[in-house]
């Protein structure tokens, strides 16, 4: 495996990098949350951070951003120190939480001054923001809607735009799209690569796996400790040696319900409207994988079962990485 | 005589002031379904759901659950129903096993069974070791996970399910959909609502609602099936350069980015080779293959033919 866990520990914090973190730790009583992370994330890059629930992605952010003080470790963040510094930094960066941080009983136009009230945006430089993130967010002539009556699309734009009202170098976005409809979910991307066409480093933590590809850069939290780091074609050719297996059949249950079962397949699991096999270590080194399993599963009924072997996706990674953790 | 429907609403509606939440829904719900609810934000899911669950009054029409009216009767329809709603929280001082076990004896959940179903729901949700955390303090995930939990303690005979997988990682979601293909298995009602369509997929059969009305409904496959001409997924190195080139074309009727890949919607009739002279006509190397239509791309689909035919943006 090519990524080197260590490489960066013990190495001195990077002040060109957007952020460089060395031995971050989070300790909440005995329980370690972020438990000694090292990364570095270049300027002008759309970094995904993924990882299961309960992670330490979360914590990680509050830490980066001032939020909450780290036990041990070192973070930079656009050059200044975080834990020495902690509001150095804030003028420059933008944070949208995973709750909420808009006001449901004030207006769109009230939700954006507030905002700006926060960063000390001078009014001349609020209007001229304040007219581009409106435009950006399609809420032109919305201004005096109340946030309560955006649906989730539209109130995910409005804190987007709340999170960059000061134009900020930085932005962290904490799960942005969770609950958001299919096409929400593209229109609210286009705008995140606006940003980052605009020079906006991005830091933004999905469960979504599509997302996770249209990010430069990945890193894999698991347990408070990152275990994969790397642009997404490295993260899927590296990180999962097993092969892997798209079955397309009429009854996908009950198929998946077979393979779950099946001799020489690991795992099983729906990817789109197909199913993923992950191949067991016993059957990794046959040449022609699709005949032999669609040969097996024709006998057991499934007669128009089609497979062809394919690339692993980021899900098959996420999925691979997080079962092989003891 | 036939059983009832596990669900039946009869010209369902809901409206706030101005607006109408829900219109007019006239929907069955068989036995023994795993039904999605599928629509962009604000389409009425959440509204329909919670007057099913008798916790929103229907401003006229009726829904009546194996038979029972929800306006006229509540009584006899929350017994059997097990609702998890978006804006459910659990009581953040109590540890996540105290929860569990207070929501439980709330829906009359014997003791024995409520230590078995408990640990064994907790391991599959991967909250097992942190049983003795209070819930304030779970992370966001794993507050749903927990929330997910509490609902499946008791076995209802419809579950009413809002979203219940928003901010639940991959492999959670899947060991959840798991949990779910059993309840149906064991003969369970299931009425959810999501926006993975990857989790339509599973259902037995959905529905589009879109301004407060049910557009479409079928199997996943008959939503499918309303998706004209052909799906076809181009690789190219730079993925947002070739989804401008293929927007230009002609034939693509409908174009998006879907991870590194672009998907255009084929016209029907149209040669699928004209896509690759397209594309080295503008000079641009990629290639193209045909693929099955999924969710993903009927809900952009349908979600397109709604607000007009427009192109998403
Ligand atoms: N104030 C706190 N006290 C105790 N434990 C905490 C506290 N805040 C967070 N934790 C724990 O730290 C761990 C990491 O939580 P965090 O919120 O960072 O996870 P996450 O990766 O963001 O997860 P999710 O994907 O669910 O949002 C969890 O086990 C959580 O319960
Ligand atoms: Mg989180």
């Amino acid at each position: 495996m090519s990524w080197d866990p260590e490489a960066l520990r013990g190495t001195p914090v990077n002040p060109d990098a957007a952020i460089s973190v060395r031995g971050l730790t989070k300790r909440f009583g005995d329980f370690s949350a972020v438990d000694g992370i090292d990364v570095d994330v270049p300027r002008g890059q759309v970094f995904g951070f993924l990882g299961p629930n309960g992670s330490g992605k979360t914590t990680t952010i509050r830490m980066l951003t001032g939020t909450i003080a780290p036990q041990a470790g070192q973070a930079l963040v656009l050059g200044e120190d975080v834990i020495r510094h902690p509001e150095r930094a804030k003028r420059r960066i933008g944070y949208m939480s995973q709750k909420f941080a808009l006001f449901e009983d004030l207006t769109v136009d009230e939700n954006l001054r507030f905002y700006a009230g926060v960063y000390d945006l001078p009014p001349e430089r609020f209007a001229a923001q304040r007219r581009y993130v409106l435009e950006m967010a399609d809420l032109i002539g919305r201004e005096n809607e109340l946030t309560a009556n955006l649906s989730v699309g539209w109130r995910q734009r409005l804190a987007l735009g709340a999170a960059t009202i000061h134009d900020p170098e930085l932005l962290f976005l904490d799960e942005p799209t969770g609950g958001v409809d299919p096409v929400a979910r593209r229109q609210f991307w286009d705008l995140l690569y606006d940003l980052a066409s605009r020079g906006v480093t991005l830091f933004v933590t999905t469960h979504y796996m599509d997302e996770a590809t249209h990010c430069n850069r990945l890193a894999f939290i698991y347990r408070g400790r990152l275990i994969a780091e790397g642009s997404p074609q490295q993260i899927r050719r590296d990180f999962i040696s097993q092969r892997i297996l798209e079955v397309s059949v009429g009854d996908p249950d009950a198929a998946l319900q077979w393979l779950e079962q099946a001799e020489g397949v690991a795992e099983a699991y729906l990817s789109g409207a197909s199913l993923h096999a992950v191949i067991g270590s016993g059957a990794q080194g046959r040449d022609e994988l699709a005949p032999w399993l669609t040969g097996r599963m024709r006998e057991a009924g499934f007669a128009d079962v089609r497979a062809v072997e394919v690339d692993p996706t980021i899900e098959d990674v996420f999925v691979n990485l997080v079962s092989r953790q003891p | 005589m036939t059983s009832p429907p596990a669900v039946r609403t009869e010209a369902l509606s809901c409206r706030f002031g101005e607006i109408q939440a829900v219109d007019e829904v006239s929907l069955e719900i068989p036995h023994g379904a795993v039904f999605g609810l599928l629509g962009p934000d604000g389409a009425g899911k959440s509204t329909l759901i919670r007057m099913l669950a008798t916790v929103q009054r229907a401003s006229s029409g009726d829904a009546f659950v194996f038979g029972s009216s929800v306006t006229r009767e509540p009584h006899r329809v929350t017994p059997r129903l097990g609702y998890m709603s978006q804006r459910f929280s659990m009581y953040p001082d109590l540890t996540v096993a105290e929860n569990i076990d207070f929501f439980a004896t709330l829906r009359g959940v014997p003791r024995a069974e409520r230590l078995t179903r408990a640990a064994s729901l907790l391991t599959s949700m991967g909250l097992a070791e942190f049983a003795g955390r209070q819930a304030g303090r779970l992370s966001g995930g794993m507050k749903q996970k927990l929330t997910l939990a509490v609902t499946l303690m008791h076995q209802p005979d419809l579950l009413l399910l809002d979203e219940p997988t928003t901010g639940v990682d991959p492999v959670a979601r899947r060991e959840f959909w798991r949990i779910l293909a059993g309840l149906h298995r064991g003969g369970t009602t299931v009425l959810v609502s999501t926006p993975y369509m990857d989790e339509a997929e599973r259902c037995t059969d959905v529905a589009f609602m879109e301004a407060g009305q049910i557009r479409h409904r079928g199997s996943p496959q008959q939503i499918k099936q309303l998706v004209p001409g052909t799906l076809l997924e181009v690789a190219a190195e730079n993925p947002r350069e070739a989804l401008a080139v293929v927007r230009r074309a002609p034939q693509a009727t409908s174009v998006h980015l879907y991870g590194d890949l672009v998907r255009v919607l084929w016209a029907s009739g149209a040669d699928v080779k004209e896509l690759d002279r397209w594309l080295s006509g503008q000079g641009l190397t990629a290639t193209v293959r045909p693929i099955v239509v999924d969710m993903e791309t009927a809900f952009a689909f349908l979600a397109d033919v709604g607000v007009g035919g427009g192109e998403p943006r």
